[in-house]
């Protein structure tokens, strides 16, 4: 008897389970005044973090709602809100021309930044400096007036936003860059350089801001002489920076309309400026 | 011929104590000697696991939420949703597999086209890589059957993994009790059915637990087929529909994603292995203490 | 035989279990396929072996920097592997007392339990930087062959194990009677006699080690290059589609399924040669 009385509990567990998947799974609900549902935002793994702890305190305000967050690249971000795949997509970019028929809603800026190891002589490094150790030009660190150390390269994988933008900055291609070390996400950048005194790379400036105050050994090197600050961002000095947008198909409404504002509002400010991106002047 | 006597009537001789002579101590040397490695670089292994994570394990740890990106916090809702997801996996493919693994060894004569070509199939369906699973979860269940990132895609990706270990072990199983019980049953004029349910599957009850067992500890190690399937969120699952974060992805996303998660990776990493560890000691308890129980061979 | 009703339902429920299961492959390999063709159709399936580089933004999606990558790793770990699990089973059969073999059975068997991102995990934080002293930048096809030599091994170690277990008693006790040493025995004897089942571990052992992932993934540096040394840093078939699949989008997207595609045959032209050669030898 014991084997059925086992097969019973395996059959009962997951007859309970999927009704429990049964009873959550509603579609988002229009009434504005109780909020309930759920959202599903995907895209840039910049943004992510941000829009992910916006999420929590949107959630904590308003019990019945449940917002997934999900990373997987800017223009992934777009291609799903466009079939319909997620409500909101996460974008560290302005919209192309070809995308010009989504809605895009900037919460706030951020830029890039050349990151080193903390204990990495080096403070500055010129245009070109970077582009040859990017290209394989300068291999050395004692070429531009570091310790006699090979460079360790790091990069962007393709399909990320932040690579973009550095190639469009650089006007360099992917295929032209001697990496030795591909990473995926910003956090991933950081690591590797914090984890190799003589690596160089290039990630959003809020985490690379927010890890370095945490304790993790890493500096962001000014670019063009203008150091890799937030007020250099909010005055628009610095060369590279972005927005970052919540990204919507339709215009928004119901519990999409009141996560975006509510993410565009004072509210979360400080959320914004704790993870050390811009918040956009109302 | 002769070699099945000796087969039979010799216990195997103590092995470790023949042919000694001058010549062998070379080779006696190369073999002590990697057997030592071998076993030395698993306890590296498993004391840095140890060393590292044990001082963040805490009742605290194993049922707070993570917080700052799993830096701080514990992994609570990790835990859950992992077991969520065993659960998906077990309860699809126990079924299936248990039904397979009947039709193979009762059903079907060993040289039919039918179950040779099921056997292939599951052959290879055991060596296909763990992220080609994961390709597949992610095209048949998120997509086409809109599960998008959920507990319930990941359990069923899982459920394809562990099918053939499920199959072969509860095979097994059912080949080892003895034709006379067959035989008997069908003496005494019993159905199929019934000779199925009341003798044959109890008796073969070992075996399966063992394919079990085996099944849930290689869908705990998985990871490759969920990153696609059942995603990233670490928040606590409400529903099978959630994406929920297992705990291999976990340890994943703390080594390689996030700075300073080293940590708490370590800790991770060691109630992973520790659940493994008790999944292993449950199975040689079982089979060891199941099969002493079954019904005496006639 | 008997003429039951219930057995007619039983015997239809269980033949529908075994199709699902048998099925799954082909429906793997059919779902592949579909994704596959976009690409194939749009770019057609030898630029996947003469582009210049794998540069999906750029167009170019030639994947056989990443086959090497694959094929290196694979090498690499199992001739490390392969005869230190094979002496690992000679060890615990003919020279470890048995109480001592028992305890290095269960080591193994616990090896073969730890997870894949465990073993990433370990060589991220710990082998890693040590090659990286030696030799910079760390992550690199070396570390990467270290870590799955030590994943693969167990499983050699296991089926050498069983199959050296199974020679016959008789040919030992022939041997000692013969006056053979103790390795002469085991060189002209045993193994000879456990090939197929020798051969089979490393069969298994191989398969495992081209459908790895995670590991690779955390420490082989994930470069697209064919590497010109150890400890240059690789991207093999399967970190590539784990490292990019999210991000992925149309002809990009398709291509990571081409290279998924291109993983599930070469594991079936394993199980093939391994099928194909043992077919002869099982009399043996």
């Amino acid at each position: 008897m014991r084997p059925f009385i086992l097969i019973l509990l395996i059959g009962l567990i997951s007859t309970v389970a999927f009704s429990i998947a049964d009873e959550s799974s509603q579609d988002q609900n229009k009434n504005e005044k109780e909020l309930s549902g759920k959202l599903i935002i995907t895209g840039s793994s910049t943004v992510a973090p941000l829009v992910s702890e916006i999420a929590k305190r949107f959630e904590s305000q308003h019990s019945d709602v449940r917002i997934d967050v999900q990373m997987g690249g800017s223009s992934r971000g777009i291609s799903d809100v466009r079939q319909g795949v997620s409500n909101i997509g996460m974008a560290s970019r302005s919209l192309k021309e070809n995308e010009e028929d989504l809605f895009a809603f900037p919460i706030a800026l951020d830029g890039i930044s050349i990151i080193v190891h903390k204990d990495n002589p080096v403070t500055e490094l010129t245009d070109e400096q970077i582009i040859s150790i990017y290209t394989g030009k300068i291999t050395n660190w004692k070429e531009v007036g570091g310790k006699d150390a090979p460079i360790t390269v790091v990069n962007k994988a393709e399909g990320r936003a932040t690579l973009e933008l550095f190639l469009d900055h650089f006007r360099l291609k992917n295929s032209d860059i001697k990496p030795h070390v591909i990473i995926g996400d910003n956090e991933q950048g950081v690591k590797t350089v914090a984890g190799n005194q003589n690596a160089i790379g290039y990630v959003s400036i809020g985490t690379a801001e927010y890890d370095s105050t945490i304790g993790i050994p890493i500096k962001l090197l000014p670019l063009d002489g203008i150091s890799a600050s937030i007020e250099n961002i909010r005055n628009g000095t610095f060369p590279i920076y972005r927005p970052l947008n919540l990204v919507t198909n339709t215009l928004p409404e119901g519990l999409t309309k009141a996560f975006i504002d509510y993410a565009g509002s004072k509210e979360v400010a400080d959320i914004i400026e704790g993870q050390y991106f811009v918040t956009l002047s109302k | 011929m002769s070699e099945h006597s000796y087969r039979n009537s010799y216990k195997s001789p103590p092995c470790h104590k023949i042919g000694t002579s001058r010549r062998d101590y070379l080779p006696t040397f190369i073999v002590w000697f990697s057997a030592i490695f071998v076993s030395a670089v698993f306890f590296w292994i498993l004391s840095s696991i140890i060393w590292h994570g044990i001082g963040q394990i805490s009742w605290e740890f194993l049922t707070a939420s993570p917080q700052n990106a799993g830096r701080a916090g514990g992994i609570g809702p990790i835990l859950v949703s992992t077991a969520l997801i065993l659960v998906v996996c077990i309860a699809v493919a126990l079924p299936i597999g248990l039904g397979a693994a009947i039709m193979l060894s009762e059903f079907t004569a060993t040289e039919s086209l039918f179950g040779r070509l099921v056997r292939r199939s599951l052959d290879i369906l055991a060596g296909v890589p763990s992220i080609v699973f994961g390709l597949f979860g992610f095209v048949l269940f998120s997509n086409v059957l809109g599960l998008g990132f959920s507990i319930l895609a990941g359990g069923l990706t899982l459920a394809c993994m562990v099918l053939p270990i499920l199959i072969r072990s509860t095979e097994e199983g059912f080949r080892s009790v003895p034709q006379e019980y067959r035989m008997s049953a069908a003496a005494l004029g019993l159905s199929r059915t019934t000779t199925l349910f009341r003798i044959l599957l109890p008796a073969a009850f070992p075996g399966l637990m063992v394919g079990m067992i085996l099944g849930i500890g290689r869908a705990i190690a998985e990871t490759a087929a969920l990153l696609y399937t059942s995603g990233y969120v670490d928040r606590m699952p409400t529903s099978l529909l959630d994406s929920g974060r297992a705990l291999s992805i976990h340890i994943f996303d703390l080594s390689m994603n996030v700075a300073g998660g080293n940590e708490k990776a370590y800790a991770s990493a060691l109630v992973l292995v520790s659940i493994l560890l008790i999944i292993n000691l449950i199975s040689f308890y079982l089979s060891n203490h199941w099969l002493r129980r079954r019904i005496m061979p006639i | 035989m008997s003429h039951y009703r219930s057995d007619d339902i039983l015997v239809w429920t269980l033949r529908a279990c075994a199709i699902t299961a048998g099925v799954i492959v082909l429906l793997i390999t059919a779902f592949l396929v579909i994704e596959s063709i976009p690409v194939l159709r749009s770019v057609g399936l030898i630029r996947f072996f003469t582009d210049p580089s794998w540069h999906p933004a750029e167009n170019l999606y030639n994947l056989t920097p990443m086959l090497w990558g694959t094929l290196f790793a694979m090498t690499g770990s199992v001739l490390i592997a392969t005869p230190l699990g094979i002496l690992s089973a000679i060890f615990s059969n003919y020279y470890a007392p048995p109480t001592l073999a028992r305890f290095y059975r269960t080591l193994i068997g616990l090896l073969a339990g730890i997870p894949s991102v465990v073993y990433g995990f370990w060589g991220l934080v710990v082998l890693v930087p040590m090659i990286g002293k030696l030799e910079p930048p760390g992550p690199s096809l070396l570390a990467g062959i270290l870590i799955l030599s030590i994943m693969i091994l167990p499983t050699i170690a296991l089926v050498a194990d069983s199959s050296l277990s199974n020679v016959p008693g008789g040919y030992i006790i022939a041997a000692a009677s013969l006056g053979l040493s103790r390795w002469t025995t085991i060189k002209q004897v045993i193994i000879p006699t456990a090939k197929s089942g020798l051969f089979t571990g490393v069969i298994l052992e191989t398969g495992r080690a081209i459908g790895e992932t995670m590991a690779v993934l955390m420490v082989c540096g994930n470069v697209v290059q064919t590497p010109g040394s150890l400890f240059e840093p690789v991207r093999t078939l399967t970190a590539n589609i784990a490292l990019e699949m999210s991000y992925a989008l149309g002809d990009h997207r398709s291509a990571l399924f081409v290279s998924g595609l291109l993983l599930m045959v070469i594991i079936f032209g394993l199980i093939l040669a391994a099928e194909w050669i043992s077919r002869g030898r099982i009399y043996e």
